[in-house]
């Protein structure tokens, strides 16, 4: 669980003063917050632990880093339930 | 993909083994500290491309396996009682506690839920106002700055239902605990990568030169862990003590300096136990005064639990780089991932875990068998 997975932002937008982003981790789109790397913008790689940027990286860098990942199968976290307002108050 | 290609290129990956081997004039010990690392190269069989007398041996850096007990009997104590939402990354649910794991607990009703993000809690919490939210919050440095968002925010939003249970670590102070060890047998080390993307690797600086021995900072990649081992056998051969960082790509010497900002203002420095090898000082965090509101163990006040590990297992001595998991008598017998006996088997980056995984417990039966059939002719 410690190592940081890359994906590529697909957009940005604002979340109760967060700077969150979209991100695409292979097939699987989730939610991460900006805030630790400033300098990321739309088209960027980042690389995102629990949900944080930590790190931009290049697209080559990203590219080989998520495949040697999916081999370790080290992405089972990304498959973590989605919360939102409605799920928030079921248990799972 | 070319660039894929290439890099995974074996021909390269020989020539760094052709240079090691060129340069190498005696045996070393070298330790990668991060469990990322030690899975990459158990999967890779890095460990065993390299020369003989180039030996790998495995840190303590994976921070399911280095959680105490005590703590997670601690988290069982919190997330059984009524009137509480548990949250955790889903690594954690499986660890057996003294009496069971997270999973059976939700099984019998306790509302256990599996996080991807902490701030995912924030919203778990907001929608339930009546509930107390508790977050297990987990980790090395790389995990840190998540953490301490989470309590920033939720200070800041005055979410007063939400805490979190710390059980987070630091690598500096375990590395100069193993080098104090009067049994230490590493000589040189790889620095955890992604951690230091957090932290930099200015803090390893006086490790290196008080203990003189080099550390290099590695990725996880096959070929980072090749040039890794390169670059502290260069220096263990002409006898420096330098931080080199092999992972440039990634970090620089001051890490991420927002994030490492926001930790110092949520957690401070604390004495901390380490599974399977006791307690290290100055190597956790702890919540400062300010955030003592969102301290599940202030809140909770569970009382202090005593448990007990099985004594067969070396998971202290595997952590410390003093013995492999072929050491031990129960290894891939009695101890396995699904009935782990201690810190290095919980989890898919301790280093019993990633042998067992990628099929070395075969290996140790094959050798026996071989030797039985030897004492037999």
């Amino acid at each position: 669980m410690c190592l940081a997975i890359p994906g590529k932002v697909l957009e940005q937008f604002d979340k109760g003063g967060l700077r969150m982003a979209k991100v695409q981790f292979g097939g699987i789109i989730r939610e991460a917050a900006l805030d630790y790397v400033p300098e990321a913008k739309v088209g960027d790689y980042v690389l995102v632990h629990v949900g944080f940027a930590i790190s931009t990286v290049n697209a080559e860098e990203a590219e080989r880093t998520y495949k040697l990942l999916e081999e370790m199968d080290q992405l089972t976290e990304l498959n973590a339930p989605v919360v939102d307002e409605v799920s928030a108050r079921k248990p799972q | 993909m070319k660039y894929l290609d290439e890099y995974r290129n074996p021909r390269l990956a020989q020539s760094i083994i052709n240079e090691i081997r060129r340069i190498q004039t005696r045996p070393w010990v070298i330790m990668e500290v991060c469990g990322g690392q030690t899975h990459s190269i158990v999967k890779h069989g890095i460990d065993r491309l390299l020369p003989d007398g180039i030996e790998l041996v495995h840190g303590p850096g994976c921070p399911v396996c280095v959680t105490p007990l005590e703590t997670i009997d601690k988290a069982h104590a919190i997330a059984a009682r009524p009137g509480v939402i548990f949250c955790s990354f889903g690594d954690m649910l499986r660890v057996p506690g003294s009496h069971g794991d997270l999973f059976t607990l939700k099984s019998q009703g306790a509302d256990i839920r599996v996080v991807y993000s902490p701030l995912d809690c924030l919203k778990i919490a907001r929608a339930n106002p009546e509930k107390k939210v508790v977050f297990f919050a987990i980790g090395f440095e790389t995990t840190a700055p998540a953490n301490a968002m989470l309590v920033f925010r939720a200070k800041q939003e005055k979410v007063s239902n939400l805490s979190i249970l710390v059980s987070h670590s630091l690598v500096p102070p375990s590395i100069t605990y193993i080098l104090q060890s009067p049994q230490n047998r590493v000589q040189g080390f790889l620095g955890p990568g992604h951690v230091c993307t957090i932290m930099g690797y200015r803090e390893y600086e006086p490790v290196a030169d008080r203990y003189k021995v080099p550390i290099v900072i590695t990725g996880f990649e096959p070929l980072d862990l090749l040039e890794g081992t390169l670059m502290t056998v260069r220096q263990l051969e002409a006898g420096t003590d330098t931080v080199e960082n092999q992972y440039s790509r990634a970090l620089d010497r001051d890490g991420n300096v927002p994030a490492r900002k926001l930790v110092n203002s949520v957690f401070e420095v604390s004495d901390r136990k380490w599974r399977g090898v006791g307690w290290i000082p100055k190597s956790g965090y702890k919540l400062r005064w300010e955030y003592r509101d969102h301290d599940a163990e202030r809140i909770f006040e569970v009382k202090e639990i005593d448990t007990n590990e099985p004594a067969i297992c070396i998971s202290g001595q595997i952590l410390k780089g003093i013995k492999k998991p072929h050491d031990c008598a129960a290894f891939g017998t009695i101890c396995t991932p699904l009935t782990p006996l201690g810190a290095t088997m919980v989890s898919a980056e301790g280093a019993c875990a990633a042998y067992y995984a990628y099929g070395r417990h075969l290996d140790k039966q094959k050798a026996e068998a071989g030797a039985e059939l030897r004492g037999v002719a």
